[in-house]
């Protein structure tokens, strides 16, 4: 009997069904938390609810505090030097990576690994690297009669480092730029090889433009995973020294749960969500110029 | 002419000298990891650095475990692991069938409004999150590291439904026919097919879970509840630079079991990333 009002059931009631744990999920985990941290910037917040209404205090404080400023202006800095040197080395290691070099899969193994091991553990073998005095870089470097930076304990050098350490973990961006280029027609090469291209012809004329929409949709990823840029941070400089690596998650993080400025930091959160936002669409109209599509 | 080695294998004999260098390139901070943790603390600070520890010590190790409770860490994030795997595994197998395998007329407009969550950052949920969870006294146990993986993911979601859409319709018509419902067809036809796809989900959820941070940062106070990416980071903030040595075990101790897993199951992880591009 169960069975057969079952399967009388109309296709919407069977499809909202199997989505109902989604939907439950979406409204608990995503739709509140989104309006109401929306609502909470709007309020005088702290860790036991929302307070007193304040109006546009918390964005107007904002504003004012040189602190946001600088914490996104460092956020921006790392963005573009990830995304910058991250899609050289995962260009690199993808073109040096076709599938019928042998031991391709163990290379691509090995340059995966650090990108499935935990940001602390990444963090704490590099602060051990990039210790000035003991750490294995800088003997390298003086063995090689190169002056060695204090690394994570200069301002100037600190975000530096931590864009360096981020180079190593493009695992996911090589990956996918693999998988593009085997999508490449092998009659574009067949031709141009015919035409008398070189080899550097060939990666300019052909594999770069045939890549362009993969490369936008890395940057597009690269771009929101570097504005929540957050653990290396936190755990290798604590924003330091002198704010030189105080990202805007790390300070929205301080706002929340160590100052108790939920309000502010629900605003700060607001920010950040439409700063990626416009940035994303930005990203996507210059595509137009740049982007190479099939077809 | 045969004597002299040729353009091509003059090529190929350089892709692999680059290749093993960048290889030793990528390993070398992980050799150097193992390297430290088997030092002694003279040897760690020695002024020309050996690769080979002389002599090799599990000094470290012991220490490590002696001073912060590694094990209770790792008893934890195998808690909060598992429990995330098996919400994951249960809830977008559901959700995913009814994105792909059923017709129904808003099917679209909710899938968009999924995607969408991929692009809503954690810190703007993160506050209210917290609020809400210590309101309903979840803060410091495992609860919002767990629950929220029982209610679908959009990942998973657009993964699964991706790999569902591939199994010929006529499967699910000819058991209809037969008087199957549709969770039978969901149980013996779609999930045997489905293995790759549901073992590539357990798996990505298995390293969200272990390498979370800032998830048991918020909500995790009590030493006694820490996950080891948590315990590493307050280790570090605790001993500070005075022991390397230590927190390179403890290290070790974090990294090897994920590392030992991609190693054994890294194709199911590639096909998944590879995946999640295509539309």
């Amino acid at each position: 009997m169960r069975s057969n009002i079952a399967r009388s059931l109309s296709p919407e009631i069977k499809g909202l069904l199997f989505i109902s744990p989604w939907i439950v999920g979406l409204l608990w985990f995503y739709l509140y938390p989104f309006l109401a941290s929306l609502y909470y910037s709007f309020h005088n917040a702290t860790a036991f609810g929302p307070g007193a209404f304040i109006g546009w205090r918390n964005y107007e404080l904002m504003m004012r505090d040189p602190l946001f400023w600088k914490s996104l202006a460092n956020t921006i800095y790392f963005t573009a030097g990830s995304l910058c040197l991250g899609t050289i080395a995962a260009l690199s290691l993808a073109l040096l990576l076709p599938k019928n070099v042998r031991g391709a899969s163990v290379y691509r193994t090995i340059f995966y690994l650090p990108t499935v091991v935990p940001f602390t553990a990444i963090s704490v073998i590099w602060i051990w690297i990039l210790h000035p005095r003991y750490g294995l870089l800088n003997h390298l470097l003086e063995s090689i009669g190169v002056g060695a930076p204090g690394w994570l304990s200069d301002p100037a050098w600190a975000m530096p480092a931590l864009i360096l350490v981020s180079a190593w973990s493009v695992g996911n961006m090589m990956v996918i730029y693999l998988a593009a280029m085997q999508e490449i027609p092998t009659e574009l090469y067949e031709a141009a090889k015919l035409d008398g291209a070189s080899a550097w012809q060939r990666l300019i004329r052909i594999t770069l433009p045939m890549l362009t929409p993969v490369i936008l949709f890395n940057s597009i990823i690269g771009l929101i995973n570097g504005f929540q840029y957050f653990v290396q941070p936190y755990v290798m400089t604590n924003g330091g020294p002198a704010d030189s690596t105080l990202v805007y998650s790390l300070y929205l993080y301080r706002n929340a749960f160590q100052f108790f400025r939920m309000g502010y930091a629900s605003a700060m959160g607001w920010i950040l969500f439409l700063l990626i936002l416009v940035l994303t669409a930005i990203v996507l109209r210059s595509a137009r110029r740049w982007v190479h599509y099939r077809g | 002419m045969s004597d002299a080695p040729s353009v091509g294998q003059v090529q190929r004999l350089g892709r692999h000298g680059v290749l093993i260098f960048l290889g030793l390139l990528f390993v070398a901070p992980f050799l150097w990891l193992i390297s430290t943790s088997l030092k002694t603390n003279e040897q760690i600070v020695q002024a020309s650095p050996a690769w080979i520890p002389r002599p090799a010590t599990l000094q470290n190790y012991l220490n490590a475990f002696n001073t912060v409770p590694l094990l209770e860490y790792g008893k934890n994030t195998l808690i909060v692991t598992l429990f995330s795997v098996l919400g994951a595994l249960c809830s977008n197998t559901l959700v995913a069938y009814g994105f792909s395998r059923i017709q129904w007329r808003s099917r679209e407009v909710f899938f968009i409004i999924t995607l969408a969550t991929l692009m809503l950052p954690f810190q703007v949920t993160m506050v209210p999150l917290f609020i809400m969870f210590s309101k309903l006294h979840w803060t410091n146990t495992f609860l919002p590291l767990i629950v929220p993986c029982f209610f679908g993911n959009a990942f998973f979601i657009f993964l699964l439904r991706q790999f569902f859409l591939g199994i010929p319709r006529e499967l699910s018509e000819a058991a209809r026919i037969e008087g199957a419902s549709e969770l039978q067809i969901l149980w013996h036809i779609i999930l045997p097919l489905a293995r790759p796809a549901l073992f590539t989900v357990a798996l990505f959820q298995f390293l969200f879970s272990w390498n979370d941070f800032l998830g048991p940062l918020i909500y995790l106070n009590d030493q006694s509840k820490f996950t080891l990416a948590l315990g590493l980071a307050n280790m570090q903030s605790a001993i500070g630079l005075s022991d390397f040595g230590m927190i390179m075990a403890a290290a070790v101790f974090t990294v090897a079991p994920v590392m030992l897993i991609f190693i054994c199951a890294q194709r199911y992880f590639i096909e998944g990333i590879v995946r999640s591009r295509t539309t």
